[in-house]
């Protein structure tokens, strides 16, 4: 883990110099999660395996494009999935383009979609300690999303609690395919948490859904749909946060929203607006328009990098959202990686590229 | 600002029906005494998401003192055809049958709203027009409504709400788009949910005004079901209208579905050209709910779908989206009015162009004649 970098390579890190939001590490098998597992959770993952809302096991019922949807340069050579080995991210990706901080977001076998709660806790428990083990203490840029399963709030806010103190753990990862929208009570005792630790609430979509159709017309029939409601289904519980009133409940939760798109926020803001001042009587419990919410509490990922058809329309809409509130990220591995050299390569002042590239990522995660 | 120049035309007005009684005349005996039996037949098949009492199902001003928002041909004229200077008006009747479960009485309901709109209405006003309401739930008794109404010239679109059992693009709907292209007929999809699925890919939301924000989202998964299926390459002529979806929404999904085609080509094989592309040359907005703070923005926006086409009027009576007569915001051009409130609507409409022309042979006949 220790191998000198190549020279060029120190040359491309001290050019550029990036927090990376969005990587995604995964265990090279489902053993790799062993040693962190009691012998009966083990026994139970040999027997049983997950128990999840979908037909298909191991497999999406939406396969994805490409290479299972990961970057086909990626897979080692030695086998196993893009993202399970350190080096060879180490090379690709963090050495080679100069990645400061890389932010974990583990979305494989975290328990997040488990119907089995009591499994659910100890495999979030596992992959908790072995980020921490496998993958920080092997490269101090890397940095932790706590990861716990929504469902069973009691045992997530325990989780967090328990990994609060340590700072490899920067954020907390639920699934955005929740089985409520995550606004709801029930999951209050995540945030609450979150506000003692201050931490960060990240959401990533999830490939799995939590017993609800991916969007409120049904199923899509093809991936080019099922993509497009990574996008949607997260503005859902965008709305659903904002009108319960967690950020009036919660004044100093942080929410940032990976690989979800950006583009939306402020249209999505201004309906917000608009349809609160026929209906606010519902929600008495906001004491200020929507869009001030989403403008406050919310951060957003770059990648899938927005690409309108003139560039120069990026412009309006990061003037409308905050050159405060966007960061850098390259979702490595996966197919659609966006190249931290290229990826913002439309007009910007060098103070607004240094902001998303990495200033805004160090304030909202307390980075050093 | 108020509609600054006659001949406007609104593309989204809602007559309510007001309850099972006064559809009677339209029902044959059997349906008659069959919700009778079921006690039904004073039921108002009322859609969750317009629930009358919400106060975006109708204006302050625009509520009536007694019955349902909508149900008055009177208050229709006084308040929205007259003093927009509306030349036409397309009448969306948001009718509760369309969430039932069973296909046989939604049919015989959609047949009874539609003529009882021909005859109570249309006859009765002819700066009216109407969307075919049709029953979603079983493709051969749609097809047979939009064939019977097809006949009148007056129907002037397909009606189906945006969330219903499936994406609307699906193949399964196939024979209906194939019947609305037969009959250029635009395909209206307006607002409003069966609740078949959850408004969001994780359940339930809390609050109707919730559900009134994820509206949008719907018309931006649909959208996107018609795109992957390929239904505009299996059906050229077809014109897809979004009623009551918003727009602002749109650059996004034109940027969104521009780039992931690019990745997911070989899904969808059938997209020919960048999807931004296809949505400007078949798909349409009504105006209200405007969802922009001021017509800057909306100017932004328009400027970023690179077109001034997508636009329809509509002032969306009786539901409560603006206040007195400002109907379309303040700052457009006059070229972009007019565009919105006559020559988008008509280059939509084939058959309100063909009722305009008509209309302009007969002027011209008068003038010759005198």
């Amino acid at each position: 883990m220790n191998k000198p970098v190549p020279e060029r390579d120190v040359q491309a890190a001290q050019r550029l110099a990036f927090v990376d939001c969005d990587i995604h590490p995964v265990q090279r098998t489902p053993k790799d999660l062993h040693p962190y597992l009691s012998a009966q959770w083990r026994e139970h993952a040999d027997t049983f395996g997950p128990h999840v809302c979908q037909g298909l096991i191991g497999q999406l019922a939406h396969p994805r494009m490409m290479a299972n949807g990961m970057r086909a340069d990626a897979y080692p050579s030695n086998g196993g999935p893009p993202g399970c080995d350190l080096e060879m991210m180490q090379r690709q990706h963090l050495d080679a383009y100069g990645c400061e901080t890389g932010m974990m977001v583990c979305l494989s076998r975290g328990g997040m979609e488990e119907r089995n709660l009591e499994f659910a806790a100890a495999l979030s428990h596992a992959v908790n300690d072995w980020q921490l083990h496998d993958w920080v203490m092997n490269d101090k840029r890397l940095k932790a999303g706590i990861v716990v399963p929504q469902e069973y709030p009691d045992y997530a806010a325990r989780e967090i609690d328990a990994r609060a103190e340590n700072e490899a753990f920067r954020q907390v990862i639920i699934s955005p395919r929740s089985s409520e929208p995550l606004g709801r009570r029930k999951y209050w005792p995540i945030y609450e948490a979150i506000a003692r630790s201050n931490l960060v609430l990240g959401l990533h979509p999830a490939g799995l859904s939590g017993g609800h159709a991916s969007s409120g017309t049904g199923w899509g029939t093809y991936y080019m749909q099922e993509h497009y409601t990574f996008g949607t289904s997260m503005v859902g519980n965008v709305v659903s946060l904002i009108f319960e009133g967690v950020f009036e409940r919660f004044p100093g939760l942080k929410v940032a929203m990976i690989e979800s798109g950006f583009s939306w926020a402020p249209s999505l803001g201004w309906r917000m607006d608009g349809q609160w001042q026929r209906m606010r009587k519902e929600t008495p419990h906001l004491k200020r328009p929507p869009s001030e919410y989403l403008r406050e509490h919310f951060w957003f990922c770059t990648q899938p990098m927005e690409e309108p058809e003139e560039p120069a329309h990026l412009y309006d809409v990061l003037d409308w959202i905050g050159w405060d509130k966007m960061m850098f990220s390259s979702d490595y591995p996966h197919w659609d990686y966006d190249d931290p050299r290229r990826a913002l390569s439309f007009k910007m002042t060098d103070a607004q590229r240094s902001a998303i590239l990495r200033e805004n990522a160090k304030a909202l995660y307390r980075l050093p | 600002m108020k509609v600054p120049f006659a001949g406007a035309i609104d593309c989204d007005v809602h007559p309510a029906v007001p309850d099972v009684a006064a559809l009677k005349p339209y029902l044959d005996d059997f349906w008659c005494e069959h919700l009778s039996e079921r006690y039904i037949d004073h039921a108002a098949f009322t859609l969750a998401s317009y629930a009358p009492n919400l106060p975006h199902s109708a204006r302050p001003d625009w509520r009536p003192e007694c019955g349902v928002p909508g149900g008055s041909l009177d208050a229709l004229r006084a308040q929205a055809l007259d003093p927009f200077g509306t030349r036409f008006a397309i009448a969306n009747v948001l009718h509760g049958a369309v969430a039932l479960h069973n296909a046989d009485m939604a049919a015989a309901l959609c047949k009874a709203v539609n003529s009882y709109i021909a005859h109570e209405w249309l006859d009765r006003e002819p700066r009216l027009r109407a969307s075919i309401l049709v029953p979603p739930q079983d493709i051969e008794l749609a097809i047979a409504e939009i064939e019977r109404c097809a006949a009148d010239p007056r129907f002037v679109q397909l009606l189906l709400l945006v969330m219903g059992d499936r994406p609307l693009g699906h193949r399964s709907y196939w024979p209906v788009y194939r019947a609305a292209e037969k009959h250029r007929l635009p395909i209206g999809i307006h607002a409003g949910s069966t609740f078949r699925h959850a408004p969001t890919g994780s359940g339930w939301p809390s609050h109707h005004v919730e559900d009134g924000v994820l509206q949008a989202t719907a018309f931006e998964d649909t959208l996107v079901s018609f795109l992957a299926e390929g239904v505009f390459q299996k059906f050229p002529g077809t014109k897809l209208v979004l009623m009551e979806s918003g727009f602002t929404w749109l650059p996004t999904l034109l940027w969104r579905t521009n780039r992931s085609w690019r990745g997911v080509r070989t899904e969808v094989p059938w997209i020919d050209r960048p999807p931004a592309d296809i949505v400007r040359d078949h798909i349409r907005f009504t105006l209200q709910p405007l969802d922009v703070p001021n017509a800057n923005l909306l100017n932004r926006v328009v400027d970023h779908v690179r077109s001034d086409a997508l636009i329809l009027f509509s002032t969306d009576y009786p539901h409560w989206r603006f206040d007195g007569a400002d109907a379309l915001p303040d700052g457009l051009s006059d070229a972009m009015m007019r565009k919105i409130l006559i020559d988008n609507p008509l280059a939509t409409y084939p058959r309100l162009g063909a009722a305009v022309e008509a209309d302009e042979r007969t002027s011209l006949r008068k003038e010759m004649a005198r």
